[in-house]
């Protein structure tokens, strides 16, 4: 990497045109939840985002994807300001949430609204309950706590299979169990954006497919976007696929679009597996 | 070679059953319902019991704790959670020197701190020693629980809305509790048998000392002081002391080990 010079790639699609080419293949007019806007993000003085723009769809999954290393992870904990748990991270350019700027809102207040699920199921060393009443309870939810457990798990497909030991240890369940578990957690404070990176990566092939079929299903509760290093998992679960490859954002279109006729020569090799 | 250094390892380890077993030889027989009931009988006459130093133990213990570990406790969290690499090392690294300040210096200190204003000795001055010493021990073994958990679950809570400090109070502190209680309970047995602290700050006391403003009894003085008297009764007195202190440290020892095994076994399943 070099540090801060920016490597003199071009950029196929311009930001502006990814936008209206999305716009273009909808049916729909679509509304944008989020709008990230020239962000630029640096660890220390090593900048690994480049001047990315784009726009998060309402109630659609969007996909990044793109080689190890190549800032999607990063793109997407910016997005709910987790970044800034780190200290040397430094973050330019304009991230907005329904038209705000969320730098200017209260860090807390901002990740209630944009909640995250992480590559490795973490549930809390508490019962199955505590985890998903944790973010109601912090909050001071005035919520009947107990139904919006229950509906939570339901809508993670996992009230079924713990409704008769809700006060269990977390880690009695299964890997694929935990990680559902940690998308209630998450729903139960009701957030408009869900965060998921690489949710399925320390899953098996079933426990995958569970997932998948779920997130299909969530995105008329929430937004949702998705990191993940399966090409195939995007193109079956997403509505519009990010591709980056160093920091850049290089292609941004409707998933069929970007698997079936990649507009940069680049998007193609790394979909037909040349590189990655 | 080999046999050389198995035979070291042999030795250090029936150093601690041939001190165990000498007690329970020496002192066995007097460990009665006496020795935990009785007052020291006046000198010269035979029998009497403990049960002033027992007490007086118990209290420089409370006091220690209550003094020790909440600073211990609240000092660890800020060096796991929010001290930057160079303050973290200065605090470490004091925390460390303190640990190895030799207890009489700490006896010393606190003399002069605690006893030397208020002109007499009292219970209070050797729970502030014995509490001196419980800090660095805390400090450092609890950091290292607190660090020990995971980011993942840091980063879960963050996730969710928490702020830091209510990700401390309500995942970090939960998840490390198992070891911060051993921690406490390891503190808690290391400075139980002190002595050096106590001899200038609670002295002694032959009888009750009521309240926390007296001269009081310990375990560690009593032997102290009985090993060195001229009478065959206390010798027999001090040995049974010593294995009474020693089964103490020895249960507590255990109670913390079992504790924290069982919390690892938890969160590994």
């Amino acid at each position: 990497m070099h540090a801060s010079v920016r490597p003199a790639v071009s950029v196929n699609i311009p930001p502006t045109t990814v936008t209206s080419t999305v716009s273009r293949d909808s049916a729909a007019a679509l509304s944008m939840r989020m709008t990230i806007s020239k962000v630029n993000f640096y660890y220390g003085s090593k900048q690994s985002l480049f001047d990315i723009s784009m726009g998060i769809a309402t109630n659609k999954v969007t996909a990044l994807i793109g080689p190890s290393g190549c800032g999607k992870s990063t793109l997407l904990r910016t997005l709910n300001r987790m970044h800034e748990t780190i200290s040397n991270a430094r973050l330019e350019g304009e991230i907005q949430l329904d038209g705000q700027d969320i730098l200017k809102q209260d860090v807390t207040a901002h990740r209630r609204r944009v909640g995250m699920v992480f590559q490795r199921p973490n549930p809390f060393p508490k019962s199955i309950f505590d985890n998903v009443a944790y973010g109601l309870r912090i909050n001071g939810s005035k919520a009947p706590i107990a139904e919006s457990v229950e509906k939570s798990l339901r809508h993670a497909a996992l009230w079924d299979e713990v409704k008769d030991h809700l006060h269990k240890s977390a880690y009695e369940l299964s890997g694929g169990q935990q990680q559902r578990l940690c998308i209630a957690r998450a729903l139960a404070v009701e957030p408009e954006v869900l965060l998921l990176d690489e949710p399925c990566s320390a899953l098996d092939p079933i426990s995958t497919a569970k997932i998948e079929e779920l997130l299909v299903q969530l995105k008329d509760l929430c937004t949702i976007v998705i990191v993940t290093h399966n090409m195939q998992q995007a193109a079956r679960v997403s509505d519009f696929t990010a591709f980056l490859l160093v920091g850049q954002l290089i292609e941004f279109s409707p998933t069929p679009q970007l698997f079936t006729t990649p507009g940069d020569p680049r998007t193609e090799a790394y979909i037909t597996g040349r590189f990655g | 070679m080999l046999t050389m250094t198995g035979v070291c390892a042999f030795v250090s380890v029936s150093v601690l059953f041939l001190i165990l077993g000498y007690l329970v030889v020496h002192g066995g027989t007097s460990v009665d319902w006496n020795f935990f009931t009785k007052l020291p009988a006046p000198v010269g006459e035979t029998g009497g019991g403990m049960a002033n130093a027992i007490v007086g133990s118990g209290k420089l213990l409370l006091l220690a704790t209550l003094f020790g570990v909440p600073i211990g406790f609240l000092g660890a969290i800020y060096l796991a959670e929010f001290s930057g690499s160079k303050m973290g090392f200065v605090v470490r690294y004091a925390a460390d020197l303190l640990n190895g300040v030799p207890s009489i210096v700490i006896g010393i200190f606190a003399y002069a701190l605690a006893v030397l204003p208020f002109k007499h000795f009292s219970t209070l001055a050797g729970g502030f020693a014995l509490g001196l010493m419980m800090i660095p021990i805390t400090l450092r073994s609890t950091e290292e629980f607190l660090r020990s958990v995971p980011v993942a679950l840091r980063e879960g809570a963050m996730a969710l809305g928490a702020s830091k400090w209510k990700t401390i109070a309500t995942v970090i502190v939960p998840a490390a509790y198992r070891g911060i209680l051993t921690a406490v309970l390891l503190a808690f047995a290391r400075v139980a048998g002190e002595t050096a602290p106590l001899l200038f700050t609670a002295l002694g006391n032959r009888y009750w000392s009521p309240g926390w403003n007296q001269p009081t009894a310990s375990l560690p003085t009593m032997i102290y002081s009985y090993a060195l008297s001229p009478y065959e009764d206390w010798h027999r007195q001090a040995w049974a002391a010593g294995l009474v202190l020693l089964g103490l440290i020895l249960v507590i020892n255990i109670v913390a080990r079992g504790i924290l095994s069982r919390g690892i076994s938890a969160s590994r399943s």
